[in-house]
Parts: structure tokens; C-alpha cells; sequence
């Protein structure tokens, strides 16, 4: 009676086996916990419910994905990556880089994402002539948010160049109205410094010097004038911006008690919350000196590279990702446009449509470049050394020359 | 037979307590002495992102003491350390003392400055961070009830940012010293207080002469457990100012953790953790060395 019993059990436990593989599931590691965000990934559970491909939810908070990375990096270290992962351009190179990564050529090939997807953006998803992550969206982190009523009544037009802000921001500070809103912490800082950097230079010099790390560059003059001008960007910010997060920052210019703010469109999200609109109440423009150019910030969907039962889960996911109705759905939630150009502007605001259209033409032009501040500039190490010394600048009173020549060595050490 | 069977007895309580600490030894030998090994040899590697173990020498550590922002978080380190300690030990001191005084409530009393320490110190950092903050924090309140002159921001202020650290750490912890030289009050002999009364001695000399040198062995508890905290502090400072502004407030806990995770200089962030380790043992060996050596 005992051999039956085992055998019985064997096939017991064969079936369990074979079911649980039958059922198809994706695993989906990020960072978007915020209720538009997770609101925005339901619509992505949906679609593939509907082709019987379960959902395993994995997120992990905090902001930056900081959390997430470390979790990220416990995982494939133990041999058990999830199936994709929420990653932005420069980490899904590095994880490129490691070997880690999947292979989605097929998926992208029938879908003709070559065409649609910008060839910046495919810079950061194609490693070796094999896609292996799908985008999610594009933010802009160089957008200028200005509250419409206080420059209406002190009346002031939007700044395009980094003097016509210093004038425009000096005009404000005289009048007792606090120019910026900002908060110090590095990435924001960085977020400013990705602007003057353009904005000063110019896009070759930013991807001479912030792209390609060019020593020459990083030493320039126009290095120190960018420094220089962030030192008068200090001026224009209030005393207690140490710390402060950035939605508060947003919600400073929302409530009057600052004029501008220097941020990401995802700062949508809040404006729309306080039921104001994007566009009219607070107006978007570009961050001075940065028309004509685009900086951007992408996440990633990257393909972890899983065992061969669970690649057909993997490609359909990619897939729904990259479909029109997902990009426009997640894309109006979260403030950013899709990452393929050809869905239409119809539904977005004002702000979406105008960095719609300022895509295309820099795209056209050369000049859609990755962000610093937002892990499309630079690897991880020489990312955070560039910090260092901006947010360092930012709250001493280091000159500038001491600040070039100490970028040049962080960059330097960094990259060894 | 029954000889036998109270030899097995035997054998099996010489057996027992060895079983039974088996299995925590063996997971202290991996996830602590096995992991400080694969620390250490991560910091002699070429890691970035992930292990490896292609052999680099001691170049990570060159690399370390050229940087900037580990100078800054040794400095850092040396600033909080002497002054947590130094104040903890002396706020501690004094509050025992007081407490010493047979006074009513006692109990009560202890209790409260207990308390803090029960606080993960990610509460303490939180709390004193909104306390201290000028725009709605203590500054704010002054100026709200018309003291318009109050000034207090050091949180940020760069210069003096690291001495809210201490604050908050002293806060959090005085209370414990305090409890640990209570302890050691309690055990002196009372003889020994009432014949130098009697021998006019006055207060000041009798706890300077008497009390305080028979603390010997609660300073040394104290300082051990204080300076141990002093190098790991982590949530604290993550906590009250996350390393701001700027990098004023940079310790080596939060330096090997950035290296190691967010920046992907795991063969740095390694040898952080190395010298962090060294730091702490050159406090602990020799206190244990010579509490061993005493017992003997």
C-alpha cells in the first residue's frame, strides 16, 4: 500500500507544480505608491487581466526609488529578479551593463516601437541592438512654474533668459514676495542646475559637459557663470528652504507665497489637486535660456531577464505598456506625455500639449537631452559626486572658481 | 544499567546547553562574522553595483580618504561623537545625583527621563526636526507670543547643524546614563558615606572624593554603549537633517550607505564600513580585553 501512496502524493505535488506554472503572472516592482500613480497602474492590471496574465504587485515607497533600487539589487543578487522593475534611464543601462536584463526584441519589432519611440529615450531602452526595457512616460524637469496672479499684478512677463529672471526675480524680492520656491535637498538643487547649466550654455555644452563629463567643459568659464549664477539663485529663495520637500515648494507658489518654482511637470499633480489649472492659474514655461531644448526623465519598465516559462508574461506586459491607450491613460494621470509620439494632444492640458510639441522639434534638432538630476545624465557614482558639489555650493559660500575645480575633481574620482 | 543510565544523564547535560546554543552560534558566525568577512573583502575589491571580486588592493581606501565628503563625515563624526558623550556622561551624572537626594516621587521622576529612550530614534529626529525648524517649530512660537529678536535656526545653518544632532541624541539618551549611575550610587556603601560625614567631610568633597571614583565601572558601561552609538547613529541623523544642509551633517553611517546603495561604489562604501568597524572595535576590544583580564 505504500508505493501507491508516494506515487499519489508525487502526482499530488506535479499538478501543484504544472497549475501554478499555467498561471501566468507578472511580477512589477516601483515606486508608485501615490494614489494618481497607483490609479494610473490599475488601468496596466486591467489590460492584462483581460488577457489572464495575474498581477503581483511589488511596490516599494519613497520618492526617488531609492528604496527600491536597494530592494532591486537584494533581489537579482539572490538569483530571483522580478519581471520588470521601475527604472530610470541610467539604471537600466547599468543594469544592462550587468548582464541582467531581458531580451524584448520581439515584442518591440511587431510593434514597430523603433518608429514611435524618440531615439534619445531608445539610447537608454536599446543595449546592443536589443530593447530591453519599455518606457513609460517622459517628464520634463525644466519647466518654470509661475504663479499668473502675482506676476499679473506686479506686472511681470515670464523670464526667458537667466538675466530676465534675475531682474524679474529681483523686482519680486523688492516688493517682499519671495522670488522661488525651492527646497534644498541635492536633487533639487540639481534640478536648478540642470537648468542654468542649458540655460547658460547652451545644449552643446550641457552634453559636452554634463553627458560626455568633458574636463574642459566642467573647467570653463561658462562653468563659473553657470556657478555664479547659482549663487544668485540663493539670493532669490527664502531662508527656511533647507530640507523642505518639493510639494511643499509647490505648494508655496500655489498659495502665493512665492512667485516661481523650478520643477518637473509632475508639480501637475499638485496644482491640479488644489484645483487650479495648469496653464491659466499657474502658467508653465520653459526654465530660462531653455527654449529649444528639452530635458528628460523617463521611467522604465526594464525586462529582468526570467525564467523561459515566464517570457510570454513578460512580452505581454511590454506590450501593453507600450500601447496607445495605456501611454495616454497613465500619461494624463501623471502629469507627464507618452513616450511614443504618436498619440494624440487632444487630451492633455495645456502644459502636455506644449511639451508635446516642443519634443518633436527637439528631437528634430538634437537637443532632447538626458536630465542630470533625474538619473538621465550621468552613472550613479559621478551623478551623486556632481551633487555633491552643487548642493555643497549651494548652501556655503564656496566662489565659483572653488566650485569649478572642485567638480572637476569629484567627476574625476568619481569615474575611476 | 542504572549507572549507565545516569552516565548518559550526564553526558546529555554536558550536551544540553551546547545544543541549545548551537544554532545561535552558528547563525552569529554567518550573519555577523561571516558578513563582516564579506565586507571586508568587498572593500578590497572593484564592486560597484553589485559584488565582485576582482581583487583591487587597497585603492578603494586611497580613494576614501580623498574624498571630501568622508572627511567631512569623520569630522562630523569626532564634533558628535566627544560632544554626545561628554554631555550625556555629564547630564547623566548630575541628574543621578539629584535624584540621589531621597526625593519624593522618585519613581515618577526616573520614569520620564527614562522615557525618550524608549523612542526609535527616527521619532526623536522627526519630533526635533518640526521643533527646531524656524518656520514652524520654536522660532515660529516666539514670534508668535511677540519675542520678534528669538532667533534659533540652527537646523539650518550649516556651521551649526550637526549640534541639533546632539541635541536630539542627548536628549533621547541622558536619561539611560542617567539610570546606569543611579544604579551605581545605589551600590555604594553607605558606611563608607556616613564615616566621612562624621569625618566633616562636605558634600562636594564626598561625592568628588567618595561617589564619583566608585562610578568607575558605570563611566566605563556608559561610555562603551555611547560610543558605539555615537559611530553607528544613522536613523537619528537621516532623520533630523538626512545629511543637510548640504553635506554639513554627513556621518560615516550615512556615507556607507549612500557609497554602498544609492551610488553604486560598493567597494567604497565597503571600506567605510571597514573603518566604521575599526573605530568601533578599537573602543570595545580593550574594554572587553580588560573586563575579561579582571574576572580572571
Amino acid at each position: 500500500m505504500k508505493v501507491p501512496a508516494k506515487l499519489l502524493a508525487t502526482a499530488a505535488v506535479s499538478t501543484l507544480i504544472s497549475s501554478a506554472a499555467m498561471a501566468q503572472s507578472v511580477e512589477v516592482l516601483h515606486w508608485w505608491t501615490a494614489g494618481g500613480e497607483a490609479a494610473a497602474l490599475n488601468v496596466l492590471k486591467e489590460d492584462l487581466a483581460g488577457q489572464g496574465i495575474g498581477w503581483e504587485d511589488m511596490p516599494v515607497a519613497g520618492g526617488g526609488g531609492e528604496a527600491a533600487a536597494t530592494t532591486l539589487k537584494a533581489r537579482v543578487a539572490a538569483g530571483n529578479p522580478p519581471t520588470a522593475a521601475q527604472l530610470l534611464g541610467m539604471q537600466v543601462r547599468e543594469w544592462a551593463d550587468e548582464g541582467a536584463l531581458g531580451d524584448l526584441t520581439a515584442v518591440a519589432t511587431e510593434g514597430h516601437w523603433a518608429d514611435v519611440v524618440p531615439s534619445a529615450l531608445q539610447d537608454f531602452a536599446v543595449r546592443d541592438g536589443k530593447w530591453n526595457a519599455v518606457p513609460v512616460n517622459i517628464h520634463r524637469p525644466n519647466w518654470l512654474w509661475i504663479n499668473a496672479a502675482i506676476f499679473e499684478e506686479n506686472g511681470l512677463t515670464p523670464p526667458t533668459t537667466w538675466e530676465e529672471f534675475n531682474t524679474v526675480a529681483q523686482t519680486l524680492k523688492d516688493k517682499g514676495i519671495t522670488p522661488l520656491a525651492h527646497g534644498g535637498q541635492p536633487w533639487q538643487d540639481a534640478t536648478i542646475f540642470d537648468d542654468v547649466v542649458l540655460g547658460i550654455g547652451g545644449a552643446d555644452f550641457y552634453r559636452k559637459a554634463i553627458i560626455e563629463a568633458d574636463m574642459d567643459a566642467l573647467g570653463s568659464d561658462t562653468m563659473v557663470q553657470v556657478f555664479n549664477q547659482m549663487r544668485t539663485v540663493r539670493g532669490f529663495v527664502d531662508d527656511n528652504f533647507s530640507g523642505r520637500d518639493w510639494n511643499l515648494a509647490t505648494a508655496m507658489v500655489l498659495n502665493g507665497e512665492a512667485a516661481m518654482q523650478l520643477m518637473g511637470d509632475w508639480a501637475k499633480g499638485e496644482i491640479v489637486r488644489a484645483d487650479m489649472t495648469p496653464g491659466t492659474d499657474i502658467l508653465c514655461v520653459t526654465a530660462p535660456g531653455t527654449e529649444g531644448s528639452y530635458l528628460f526623465n523617463t521611467d522604465f519598465f526594464a525586462a529582468f531577464d526570467v525564467s523561459d516559462d515566464n517570457q510570454a508574461a513578460q512580452s505581454a506586459l511590454a506590450a501593453s505598456v507600450m500601447s496607445p491607450a495605456f501611454q495616454e491613460a497613465f500619461n494624463l494621470v501623471k502629469g507627464s506625455i507618452p513616450a511614443r509620439t504618436d498619440v494624440a494632444p487632444d487630451n492633455f492640458d495645456a502644459c502636455g500639449q506644449k511639451a508635446m510639441a516642443d519634443i518633436k522639434e527637439a528631437e528634430a534638432n538634437g537637443t532632447l537631452l538626458g536630465s542630470l538630476a533625474h538619473g538621465h545624465g550621468q552613472t550613479s557614482a559621478v551623478q551623486r559626486a556632481i551633487f555633491d558639489v552643487v548642493t555643497e555650493h549651494f548652501n556655503s559660500d564656496m566662489s565659483a572658481e572653488d566650485a569649478v575645480e572642485e567638480l572637476q575633481i569629484a567627476v574625476e574620482s568619481a569615474q575611476l | 544499567m542504572a549507572r549507565s543510565a545516569s552516565s548518559a544523564r550526564a553526558a546529555l547535560r554536558n550536551l544540553l546547553p551546547r545544543l541549545v546554543l548551537s544554532p545561535s552560534v552558528a547563525l552569529i558566525a554567518i550573519f555577523v562574522y561571516g558578513f563582516i568577512a564579506f565586507t571586508s573583502y568587498l572593500s578590497f575589491s572593484d564592486s560597484r553595483m553589485l559584488p565582485s571580486y576582482g581583487w583591487v588592493g587597497l585603492s578603494n581606501y586611497e580613494k576614501l580618504f580623498s574624498l571630501r565628503t568622508w572627511d567631512i563625515a569623520l569630522n562630523n563624526l569626532a564634533v558628535f561623537g566627544i560632544l554626545y558623550i561628554a554631555i550625556c556622561c555629564v547630564l547623566g551624572l548630575m541628574l543621578a545625583i539629584l535624584l540621589d537626594q531621597r526625593i519624593r516621587a522618585e519613581g515618577f521622576i526616573r520614569t520620564i527621563y527614562l522615557y525618550p529612550m524608549a523612542l526609535s530614534f527616527i521619532v526623536t529626529g522627526v519630533a526635533w526636526k518640526w521643533f527646531l525648524d524656524p518656520g514652524i517649530g520654536l522660532e515660529a512660537v516666539m514670534h508668535d507670543w511677540g519675542w520678534t529678536s528669538f532667533k534659533f535656526d540652527w537646523i539650518k545653518n550649516r556651521d551649526m547643524a550637526i549640534y541639533t544632532v546632539v541635541i536630539a541624541a542627548v536628549w533621547q539618551t541622558s536619561g539611560f546614563v542617567m539610570a546606569t549611575f543611579l544604579a551605581g550610587l545605589r551600590g555604594i556603601d553607605a558606611e563608607m558615606l556616613r564615616a566621612a560625614e562624621v569625618d566633616g567631610a562636605s558634600t562636594f568633597a564626598l561625592y568628588r572624593r567618595i561617589v564619583i571614583p566608585q562610578l568607575r565601572p558605570a563611566f566605563l558601561s556608559a561610555f562603551v554603549v555611547l560610543a558605539h552609538m555615537a559611530i553607528k547613529s544613522y536613523d537619528l541623523v537621516v532623520a533630523l537633517t538626512n545629511g543637510g544642509p548640504g553635506t554639513a551633517t554627513e556621518v560615516p553611517a550615512t556615507f556607507m550607505y549612500s557609497y554602498t546603495f544609492t551610488r553604486n561604489q560598493m567597494g567604497i562604501g565597503a571600506a567605510s564600513a571597514e573603518i566604521m568597524l575599526l573605530t568601533i572595535a578599537a573602543v570595545i576590544v580593550p574594554y572587553l580585553w580588560s573586563e575579561l583580564r579582571e574576572k580572571r
